[in-house]
């Protein structure tokens, strides 16, 4: 029994020093501190944990090659595990215990909105890597984002359909909430496009057939192309149960499923399917006289390198808030968080692996929709529609 | 010391007397907040100890309950105008009636097809919040409106801190109380067996409604508490199932049954994640061995372990 009171007690004391080191404030003043909350961890890890590994990547490439403003450089990276509550309590933590000048971070929506009041009151600039409009929209001083929005992706396929002369459409949308919101987003914005819907049926994440939903658009008279907002697995077998069924006029995918596995998923029904993308899926097939091209192949080729993984789009978001920022501090000489912030603002031309991003003060993302590649899949690989 | 521990006067008073005291040793906010995340947690995690551990029984979807009260404040005082204080307390009474009224059917139920039926409310709660976007914002969550009381506007962790500390004795002399009570001693005797309880006429039905009507209103308004530290709050995060898994891990690591186990199992779990960043990738894996450790060594949980280790040793 004393070797187990013992025990506990050592355990108390370790989990007390954990605490007290947690604490310790000793860092040398010369560092730029960078904070960094992601959900490396937990069911958006394919969001957190190539954002970690990219901020990671460029900071030891910079901090090799002398710093910023000749300071060294020191990321402080938290895991929120997808929880909004514990990302808000890491947000504290950055500004209070880290004192960190800047934040680049925030894998999903959820923790964004969470955390977006700490840095508002603080007054630290809060880079986010999460999509959803409603981050810029209405526009926080303190906040800006890198990923393009589900609402430029609609945008790119309506105006690839009426290039191609489909007014009237059918859509069939996964009930997740990637699904979800891209499917209210589109019918948004579909009247200025004058795109109109005559049909629309939905499916849940786990379905594993979409005939019947599938039937009822072919059966509708008019339809022209189809688009399907979707995420995981229940694009590639919309894809596959489209052509079972012989329906033949245009289907358009979404940018949530703008991977290699998804090609393997669809097989050959995948033949002549249409998505928007951003350039750093399409790297080596982009144009030389492409402005992304040089970075979008020099991110490719250090992140493979360094991990072993293809790149993500969403490690790509990582790589453009976090050299957003360093040209922002560079300009600004200091990193002062209002200075920084200021200089954030005023990004204009910078070409990143998201595209040419140009900020306002009305306008925190900077994205336009040449962001977007519209991709055409021939012969089980991607390529580019001119 | 153990003495003490049994008197519930003297435990109510040492909790108040360290609940005052700490923020004159916190150096900073981040201080302030975690603290209160650990009161807030403390008191969903009392109600549902008094449902498992005097009542007997498994709640999986008690974070649904959290979800109502924390929604409440936030549709209630953005959507309706209500006074923040109003719509937490209109959140307990609605937490308290769908407990009741589902509680009655669910409440038949014994052993693993209670706990099916708990944690299917909890998944439909979220899935109604996550689904409901017009009212909700969706998954992405919305944001809640500062509270305000008598025409000051409380923010900040510190304030939060001392409301939370407040509503967390309140409730541990609610829940003591309770257990000191006839309702109490019914309860204890429905945990130990129902039969035996039915025999000597306890009307075992209605009091395990009760219970779980109040353990309801317990995680109502820690939910409502949550909400106003955050400003912000999401379906996951205060609704979501693995929530719900959490609060029955503090109850079991604190240890069933006790009131002080219920907020050292909530003090563990809010601070040993924080704690154990400074570890890095290797973080998730101590937590797990801390829990498994304590589980093992302290099987009955922390703090009636310990009691039971205290009297064996002073003998």
């Amino acid at each position: 029994m004393s070797i187990q009171m013992g025990m506990t007690r050592r355990l108390a004391l370790a989990a007390g020093i954990g605490a007290m080191m947690g604490a310790a404030p000793a860092l040398a003043q010369a560092e730029i501190k960078i904070g960094a909350v992601l959900s490396v961890t937990g069911p958006a890890s394919f969001l957190g944990d190539p954002e970690k590994r990219t901020l990671e990547m460029e900071v030891e490439a910079l901090n090799a090659k002398g710093g910023l403003l000749g300071r060294k450089i020191r990321l402080i990276v938290y895991d929120d595990a997808g929880d909004a509550n514990a990302a808000r309590t890491f947000a504290t933590r950055l500004l209070e215990e880290d004192k960190v000048s800047a934040m680049v971070g925030g894998s999903t929506t959820g923790t964004t909105l969470a955390m977006v009041p700490a840095f508002e009151d603080a007054q630290v600039p809060f880079i986010s890597l999460a999509g959803a409009i409603q981050i810029i929209k209405p526009v926080r001083k303190w906040v800006f984002k890198t990923p393009h929005t589900d609402t430029m992706a609609c945008e790119k396929i309506f105006e690839d359909m009426k290039k191609r002369g489909a007014v009237k459409i059918g859509m069939i949308s996964g009930t997740d909430g990637f699904g979800k919101s891209m499917r209210d987003q589109c019918v948004g914005v579909a009247g200025k496009y004058g795109i109109e819907i005559l049909h629309e049926e939905s499916y849940g994440p786990r379905d594993t057939d979409m005939t019947p939903q599938l039937t009822n658009i072919k059966n509708k008279a008019g339809v022209q192309a189809v688009i399907n907002p979707g995420f995981g697995q229940g694009p590639a077998i919309v894809t596959r149960n489209y052509r079972q069924l012989g329906i033949t006029v245009p289907l358009y995918q979404s940018h949530g499923v703008a991977s290699k596995q998804f090609i393997d998923l669809a097989g050959p029904a995948a033949e002549g399917v249409r998505l928007p993308a951003a350039a750093l899926l399409v790297a080596s097939k982009l144009p030389d006289s492409d402005p992304q091209k040089k970075v979008v192949t020099q991110y490719t080729a250090d992140y493979t390198k360094k991990t072993g993984q293809p790149v993500s789009t969403f490690g790509g978001h990582a790589y453009d808030g976090f050299h957003i920022w360093k040209q922002a501090v560079e300009r600004a000489k200091t990193d002062n968080p209002a200075k920084v912030r200021d200089e954030i603002e005023k990004t204009k031309g910078y070409v990143g692996t998201g595209g040419v991003v140009n900020m306002s003060a009305t306008d925190h993302m900077g994205l336009d929709l040449s962001a977007f590649r519209m991709l055409e899949i021939k012969n089980g690989d991607w390529t580019l529609v001119q | 010391m153990e003495r003490l521990l049994r008197n519930r006067w003297a435990l109510v008073l040492a909790l108040a007397l360290v609940l005052a005291a700490l923020p004159l040793v916190f150096p900073s906010n981040y201080y302030f907040r975690v603290a209160a995340l650990v009161n807030i947690f403390a008191l969903a995690a009392i109600g549902l100890n008094l449902l498992m551990g005097y009542a007997g029984q498994v709640s999986l979807g008690h974070a649904g309950f959290m979800g109502i009260g924390a929604y409440a404040v936030a549709i209630g005082a953005s959507r309706f105008g209500l006074n923040g204080a109003v719509a937490m307390l209109a959140g307990a009474a609605i937490a308290g009636l769908l407990a009741f009224l589902v509680g009655r059917p669910i409440l038949r139920l014994k052993g693993h097809y209670l706990a099916v039926a708990t944690l299917g409310l909890g998944l439909l709660i979220s899935m109604t919040l996550t689904n409901e976007a017009g009212w909700t914002g969706g998954p992405d969550g919305m944001a809640v409106p500062r509270l305000e009381l008598f025409g000051l506007r409380l923010r900040g962790p510190d304030t939060w801190y001392m409301i939370s500390a407040g509503a967390l004795v309140l409730g541990v002399i609610l829940a003591l109380n309770l257990i000191e009570s006839p309702t109490g001693r019914a309860m204890r005797a429905i945990h130990d067996s129902e039969i035996a309880a039915r025999v000597v006429g306890v009307d075992v039905a209605a009091y395990k409604l009760k219970i779980f009507v109040i353990s309801a209103i317990y995680a109502s308004i820690a939910g409502s508490l949550m909400a106003f530290l955050n400003g912000h709050i999401t379906p996951d995060g205060t609704a979501g199932f693995l929530r719900s898994v959490e609060l029955v891990t503090m109850v079991v690591l604190g240890g069933l049954g006790s009131v002080l186990g219920a907020i050292v199992g909530a003090a563990m779990l809010v601070i040993l994640p924080q704690a154990l960043t400074i570890f890095h990738e290797y973080e998730h894996l101590l937590l797990g061995l801390i829990i498994m450790a304590s589980m093992i060594l302290l099987p009955r949980g922390v703090i009636p372990s310990l009691l039971a280790r205290l009297r064996g040793g002073g003998a």
